[in-house]
């Protein structure tokens, strides 16, 4: 278990840094807005959300 | 005047007296054993240090400047958190058992212990942080005179001038504020619960006081996020700022990747982080839910950085006020005076904290790896025996801390103006990312070497003041800057902005590839070429493999000979009496010696004493104090392997004595077992035994009074005589019958029977068993069906036992019928697998307890009448006899509508079934 957490948080890394790196960040890099609200700017809260929650289910679920 | 300057300043004084309430606390329930601090969320709360006043205030300013740059910042410690399980938990385990409290220690300890590499990460430590510090002094006192100074925000530049004198006595009455704060313990530890629990109160309210602004903003100027983005789309030139390119610049994704690198290295480095991070790091497992909770604080603080700078821009109009100053200025102008008061508190817990835990950390770095080493080399110090040193090492830290605020206060005054908040902040992060390749592969290398870290952290440092904090300083207008434009001595190679020609990147990042790639190849390829001392092998060990070494079987990489006086003598130098007292204690209680004086100083005690005082002093002084109190020998590389040998020899053994002592308990298990079947065996046993004493002794009983009558009455009737003799015959039968089934039974159980096995006509079976005993029938007047198909496929199996089965279920049933109108009827049915016989009565019916028990020895239900005739073993032997041959026996019955016996055949018979019925009746 302890093995299989530490795997995936390592993959999970590697998403992140994907996600925040080019070519995926240039792609909410265009000039439209969603709910009034800039595209960029949002893109990037959103994923960064996601990424807390994913963080928090794979710490807290499992052995206590 | 926006608001008066006593009440601010005693406002502030307040705040700081009630963080020093909270920390006095924390450290007197700490000192009870009832820690405030052991929570998740208050170690969460705690590594949000992170977050200084340049987030607080400089966030906004880079915000309304480079639009969504302020976040790369914030994304790298999220990414780093991800990994904090795997890396921070390691950095934590080893600081745990080795009393690592610093950085500069984690790393020299890492290398051999080595005060060469703790002085050097100190120094580069000091030199870096000093802008950070030096930041947060110009954050407060900016702030301060804004809030004081005259309502109109666009002269708040000038009139912050007058107040920077005061900045001075700002600093000092802050140093003395973390003197009483961090260094006031009499005992020496290295864990501070009072600060953290300060640090972290203090995380409550800077990330409450920037939420508050942040909606007063949104919502109380403007109608809401969508009104506010609304008018700044509107608006190109503030549009832009929500879009990655807002500039021309070329590599911008190198300088975003730059950012992102640097704050993930940060986070782990910074001696702030390292602190509440590691070193204040309560329980381990706390780490599991502030890895999130941590970069969820970052989230909620980084929510309104956009709309405050957005706001700023439109409300005062670009470049008309400080945007590093929008939280404060934008309340201010609205009049709202008590918000901006608050929000200054905000920031001033947001600079305070980052001060407090910064400068601890630090002086603990410069008394042990810089003073510390320069006071061992004088034989002086050394060689004076005895004496309480604790007082000596408070008073260092004290200076260090006062020193380290003014070197702050001296860079702010001199070159404060010259930049932004957040520029200084980043070379700071990027002095102390040249940690990052030393202590991460420390972890996890053991082939990294003294010397290839020394070659790198040099070369890193030299190449970070080359191409950033010298220029840094030139542009601040202190040294000529003629170096920058043509190089040094007109080497325009060496031109620092643009090392060997490298040009096209922003200084950050250009300083960041050239310092961080030197550092990097440095450390690698020399640590490829040299080879490492005994006691830097036994370190990389130790702290590679951390994680398999807890428990109590971890080499102990020492020899010599020690005297326990002079270890006691040592300890109380430099952890006080009483420390000194509880560590021998406690080690005597460990090896259940009855008193210290009965201690031997072996190499487990000295290595106790040595981490115990690298808690105090830092690893490295610790290992020269040591080695000058003890009669060391030296310690080489076969050394280190032979001691590795024995402990993993050592772990070997424990680990097979404990496989041993498992089976021996697992055996010890079965045996138990075993002897509680053999006991239930042998009452079954007895039980059986009584019963068939019991069932011979009733027909002996009557034989026996019949011949007594006759012997005694010798004119009996013939025809009295003539009875009695045929009961006696009867019972006679009836007494073999019974020894005939009980020795039947004990043959079949015992699995000698013979079996005479043959291809077994069922219907031939049957049609034989019926004709045997339908002459019986006819006399009681009863009906007896037999409904058989015809062509039943052979079954192997013995012919003369089955139809001594079905002989036992016709005549039981031919008892419970009743007479003259008795009916029984024989069902054969044959399936693929099988065949399944069934013998239904039309008797009384047996009831639901009963048939649970009828097929158990002697056990016989129905009428008392009934018994004379059986034995009670004609069923079990019949079941012994189905199983025997992998089939099943059955009884269904409803009370008053007769019972059904039914056995079912089967024409494979599994090996392995028959075994185990096999094993089934040995054992009944």
């Amino acid at each position: 278990m302890k093995r299989a957490r530490s795997s995936r948080l390592v993959a999970l890394f590697c998403l992140g840094w994907l996600l925040f790196s080019f070519p995926v960040l240039s792609l909410w890099d265009r000039d439209v807005s969603l709910f009034g609200l800039p595209l960029f700017p949002l893109a990037l809260f959103l994923l960064w959300a996601a990424l807390i929650i994913a963080l928090a289910w794979l710490m807290e679920r499992g052995e206590s | 005047m926006n608001l008066p300057i006593g009440l601010v300043v005693a406002i502030s004084f307040a705040y700081l007296a009630l963080l020093f309430g909270i920390a006095w606390y924390g450290d007197r329930r700490a000192r009870q054993g009832r820690s405030i601090i052991s929570s998740p969320w208050v170690y969460a709360l705690s590594i949000a240090v992170y977050c200084t006043a340049w987030t607080y205030f400089g966030s906004v300013g880079r915000a309304s400047v480079e639009g969504v740059w302020f976040l790369p910042i914030y994304l790298g410690p999220m990414l780093a958190m991800i990994l904090a399980w795997v890396v921070v938990r390691k950095m934590i385990r080893i600081a745990k058992t080795y009393r690592i409290t610093s950085v500069a220690d984690f790393i020299a300890s890492r290398y051999g212990k080595n005060p060469v590499i703790a002085g050097l990460v100190t120094l580069i430590t000091v030199v870096g942080i000093v802008p950070y510090i030096a930041l947060q002094l110009k954050a407060i006192s900016a702030g301060f005179g804004l809030l004081t100074g005259p309502s109109d925000p666009t002269l708040t530049e000038a009139s912050v001038t007058w107040w920077q004198d005061s900045t001075l006595y700002m600093a000092l009455a802050l140093a003395g504020f973390i003197i009483l704060f961090g260094t006031r313990h009499l005992d020496m530890t290295e864990r501070h619960e009072g600060m953290v629990a300060a640090i972290a109160f203090e995380s409550i309210i800077k990330l409450v006081a920037f939420l508050a602004v942040g909606l007063f903003v949104t919502y109380g100027m403007f109608n809401g996020l969508g009104d506010l983005f609304g008018r700044a789309l509107n608006d190109p030139a503030i549009a832009q700022l929500m879009r990655f390119d807002h500039g021309a610049t070329p590599h911008l994704y190198s300088q975003w990747f730059a950012l992102i690198l640097l704050a993930m290295l940060s986070v782990l480095f910074l001696p702030r982080q390292f602190q509440v991070m590691v070193v204040e790091n309560v329980d381990e497992r706390h780490l599991k839910r502030a890895a999130w909770v941590f970069p969820l604080y970052l989230f909620l603080i980084n929510l309104f950085v956009l709309p405050i700078a957005i706001a700023g821009l439109i409300h005062f109009g670009p470049g008309q006020a400080n945007p590093d100053l929008f939280v404060l200025s934008l309340p201010l102008a609205e009049g709202a005076r008590w918000l901006a008061l608050f929000v200054f508190i905000g920031g001033l817990s947001a600079a305070t904290g980052m001060v407090i835990v910064e400068s601890i950390a630090v002086s603990t770095m410069i008394c042990n790896d810089l003073v510390m080493p320069a006071l061992l080399k004088t034989r002086r110090f050394r060689h004076r025996r005895g004496g309480d040193l604790t007082r000596l090492l408070k008073s260092i830290r004290r200076l260090a801390i006062v020193g380290l605020l003014l070197l702050g206060y001296l860079y702010f005054f001199l070159a404060g103006d010259a930049y932004a908040l957040v520029s200084i902040g980043l070379i700071s992060f990027a002095a102390v990312a040249q940690f990052a390749p030393a202590a991460l592969a420390g972890m996890y290398w053991k082939g990294a070497t003294s010397a290839g870290v020394l070659t790198g952290l040099a070369i890193g440092f030299g190449l970070w003041v080359w191409t950033l904090m010298l220029p840094s300083i030139a542009k601040s207008g202190w040294i000529a800057t003629g170096f920058l434009d043509h190089g040094p001595f007109g080497l325009a190679l060496l031109k620092p902005e643009q090392f060997l020609g490298l040009s096209g990147l922003d200084p950050l990042t250009h300083s960041l590839f050239w310092s961080l790639a030197g550092n990097l190849i440095a450390f690698v390829v020399v640590s490829f070429y040299t080879r490492p001392g005994a006691r830097e092998a036994s370190q990389a060990l130790l702290f590679v493999d951390v994680f398999d070494r807890s428990g109590g079987s971890e080499p102990v990489f020492w020899q010599g000979q020690a005297r326990v006086d002079d270890l006691v003598k040592l300890s109380e130098r430099f952890l006080g009496p009483d420390a000194a007292r509880r560590l021998f204690a406690e080690h005597a209680a460990d090896l259940g010696a009855s008193s210290i004086a009965a201690l031997e100083a072996d190499a487990r005690l000295v290595q106790r004493v040595e981490t115990r005082l690298a808690g105090a002093i830092g690893s490295a002084s610790a290992r020269v104090m040591v080695a000058s109190a003890v009669d060391e020998e030296p310690l080489e590389i076969d050394d280190v392997m032979r001691i590795l040998e024995e402990a993993s020899q050592l772990r070997a053994y424990s680990q097979a004595l404990e496989d041993k002592s498992r089976s021996l308990e697992q055996a010890t298990e079965k045996l138990k077992r075993a002897n509680e079947q053999l006991k239930s065996l042998d009452r079954l046993k007895d039980d059986f035994m009584s019963s068939v004493t019991h069932e011979l002794r009733t027909p002996l009983t009557s034989i026996r009074a019949l011949t007594e009558m006759m012997r005694d009455d010798p004119d009996m009737p013939t025809e009295q005589r003539q009875e009695f003799l045929g009961i006696m015959v009867a019972e006679s039968e009836r007494l073999s019958r019974l020894v005939g089934q009980v020795l039947d039974l004990a043959r079949i159980e015992a699995g000698h029977a013979e079996w005479h096995n043959s291809d077994v006509d069922m219907q031939a079976v049957v049609t034989q068993a019926v004709g045997s005993i339908s002459s019986r029938f006819e006399d009681k007047g009863a009906v007896l069906e037999v409904r058989a198909g015809s062509h039943f496929k052979p079954i192997r199996a013995d012919a003369d036992r089955l139809i001594q089965v079905l002989l036992n279920l016709l005549s039981n049933a031919l008892k419970v019928i009743p007479a003259n109108c008795g009916r029984v009827v024989v069902d054969v049915v044959e399936d693929d697998d099988g065949v399944t016989v069934e013998v239904a009565d039309n008797g009384p019916g047996i009831s639901l307890e009963e048939q649970a028990e009828v097929f158990d020895k002697f056990r016989q239900v129905g009428d008392r009448d009934q018994h004379r005739e059986g034995t009670g073993l004609g069923l079990p032997i019949s079941r012994q006899i189905i199983e025997h041959f992998g089939g099943r026996m059955w009884v269904e019955s409803e009370p008053g509508h007769g019972a059904t016996f039914g056995f079912y055949l089967p024409r494979k018979q599994k090996d392995d079934s028959r075994a185990e019925t096999q094993r089934l009746g040995e054992r009944q």
